[in-house]
């Protein structure tokens, strides 16, 4: 086997599979059914978004891939191993609401560092820090940061425990819309460098087509997928490239479909 | 210029607090009927307790059982809130019974702590830990119930086990709510100790100012007996205030 065919093959190794998924809540007596067979089978080192009306179901089924919810009927697998709870190699993003105040910059980007021998934990640290920007603050609590500072310590943290997996459930929401396309270039330039699989939930069409290899386009609740769409535009992304128009139109009127349903 | 007018600004208190005492003397010196002593005579019978070693003597003897009565509520009722809190069945069990609790004055308890440890530091005691137990034991239960899930949860994400979970993201995330319930209850149990001591002992300042009306009507031993009792009460505030400067704690006291 050639080292091309080599890095084929790892890159369309299957990363993680959601199998026939669905989700019901049950509350004071009454059901509400929030995911109903869902399949999606996500490559190794894909960037793939979820992208839906608000309420459809996306956190629910993020939570699901992270392990923080277990689906109604269906199965998750991630390394073909059933998932069953929170693992380390698959993090979560919460927006910014998840870094711990208590610590500081560089103690949340070590947080999860625990196992590692303190030379080595330094220089990890060290290395998230320069890469997401936070030099200079590394003494810094979180309040004394920005909302978009915050947003990246908690990329940082999340990177800094070498996971296979980033779930992101609207991770720029809060932004404005400025720091939100930075943010942006960011998180692309990090994919780039360091391949992981991505999982990034958004209601932003456009933010979908700008970062995503696939679209996962999502109904309203109880949710379905009704379409998954290929971007196949090369970074950096034109968007005014008529592609990009095609494709983002395409979906728009996908999401419209889903409202009305 | 700049710095003249700021230590006006940080004299100005001081400066209020000194109008107000030479109000106060004048006031009591022109009045025939002694209604209050004046700040002097306050100062004298100050003097008067410190020289006949008393002034010491009562103010340990209340924070001694301040200490005592604080720190064994402090160290029930903080890990039992937050065990009550962490497990939301539990705290809807037994909330009835704390609600109906919560209302009786621990002064109520007068007559059974003396019945069960007679009169004695430890009747005082018992009556500052009832004091301290239930608010601790509440803002414990509260501060439990208010740790973010997401806390948690990223806690859990990178592997925490249980034990770790407990020490390095649910202990950090309600420090600063107890810290605030500390300093609050103290400051009840200082209240509690006075009362405590005019009935259920023979020290401490509390006993100070009962024993100084009936033995003779010092009033400025009562006066005296207050002014210390108020000063010391702020000390110990602002002990306990302090702690909610420490950097990692001080994300829980937003200041909008
Ligand atoms: N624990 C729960 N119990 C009951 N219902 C829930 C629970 N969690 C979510 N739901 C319901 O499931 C539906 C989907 O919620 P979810 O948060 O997954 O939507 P979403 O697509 O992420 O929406 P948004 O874009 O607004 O974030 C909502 O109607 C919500 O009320
Ligand atoms: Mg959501």
């Amino acid at each position: 086997m050639s080292v091309a065919e080599a890095v084929l093959a790892s890159s369309l190794k299957t990363k993680l599979r959601v199998d026939h998924v669905s989700m019901v809540f049950k509350r004071g007596g009454k059901s509400t059914p929030v995911l109903e067979d869902i399949n999606l089978e996500v490559k190794d080192g894909e960037f793939v978004c979820l992208l839906g009306p608000s309420g459809c179901g996306k956190t629910t089924l993020l939570n699901a891939m992270g392990g923080f919810l277990s689906p109604t009927s269906g199965e998750i697998r991630a390394d073909a191993e059933i998932v069953h709870g929170p693992d380390p190699r698959r993090i979560f993003v919460f927006q910014e609401r998840g870094v711990f105040p208590w610590l500081t910059v560089e103690g949340n980007i070590g947080f999860g560092l625990f196992k590692l021998p303190r030379a080595e934990k330094e220089k990890r640290i060290a290395y998230y820090i320069k890469m997401v920007g936070l030099e200079g603050f590394e003494k810094a609590y979180p309040p004394e940061l920005s909302g978009g500072m915050k947003q990246r310590l908690e990329v940082a943290r999340a990177l800094a425990v070498n996971p296979d997996m980033l779930f992101l459930d609207e991770p720029f929401g809060a932004l404005d819309s400025i720091t939100r396309l930075v943010m942006r270039g960011e998180l692309l330039r990090i994919w780039e460098t360091e391949r992981k699989t991505i999982i990034f939930v958004t209601h932003d069409i456009d933010e979908a087509v700008q970062l995503a290899d696939r679209v996962v386009v999502m109904s309203a609740r109880p949710a379905t997928i009704r379409q998954i769409v290929n971007i196949d535009i090369p970074h950096p992304r034109d968007i005014s490239s008529a592609r990009y128009l095609e494709l983002r139109d395409s979906i728009f009127k996908q999401i419209g479909l889903a409202q009305k349903k | 210029m700049r710095g003249i007018t700021n230590i006006g600004v940080r004299l100005r208190p001081f400066a209020l607090i000194a109008i107000l005492l030479i109000l106060w003397e004048i006031a009591a010196r022109r009045q025939s009927a002694h209604l209050l002593p004046g700040p002097w005579g306050v100062v004298h019978g100050i003097a008067d307790l410190a020289q006949h070693g008393l002034l010491v003597k009562y103010i340990v003897a209340s924070l001694f059982r301040v200490t005592w009565g604080f720190l064994l509520a402090a160290i029930l009722a903080i890990p039992l809130g937050l065990t009550i809190g962490w497990y939301r069945r539990a705290e809807m069990a037994l909330n009835p019974i704390l609600q109906v609790l919560r209302p009786i004055s621990p002064l109520a308890w007068i007559p059974i702590a003396i019945l069960w440890f007679g009169v004695g530091d430890l009747a005082a005691i018992f009556l500052i830990f009832l004091g301290s137990f239930l608010p601790l034991l509440l803002t414990a239960i509260n501060a439990a119930r208010s740790v973010p899930a997401v806390y948690v949860n990223a806690g859990r994400n990178f592997g925490l086990g249980p034990v770790r979970l407990v020490y390095q993201v649910f202990y950090p995330a309600v420090v600063p709510q107890l810290i605030v319930g500390l300093r609050i209850t103290l400051g009840v149990a200082w209240l509690v100790v006075v009362a405590a001591e005019m009935i259920a002992v023979n020290s401490g300042l509390g006993f100070l100012i009962i024993d100084a009306r009936n033995a003779g009507n010092r009033y400025d031993l009562v006066v005296a007996g207050m002014v210390i009792i108020g000063v010391i009460g702020l000390l110990l505030d602002m002990g306990m205030r302090s702690l909610e400067k420490v950097r990692s704690f001080r994300w829980g006291y937003s200041e909008d």
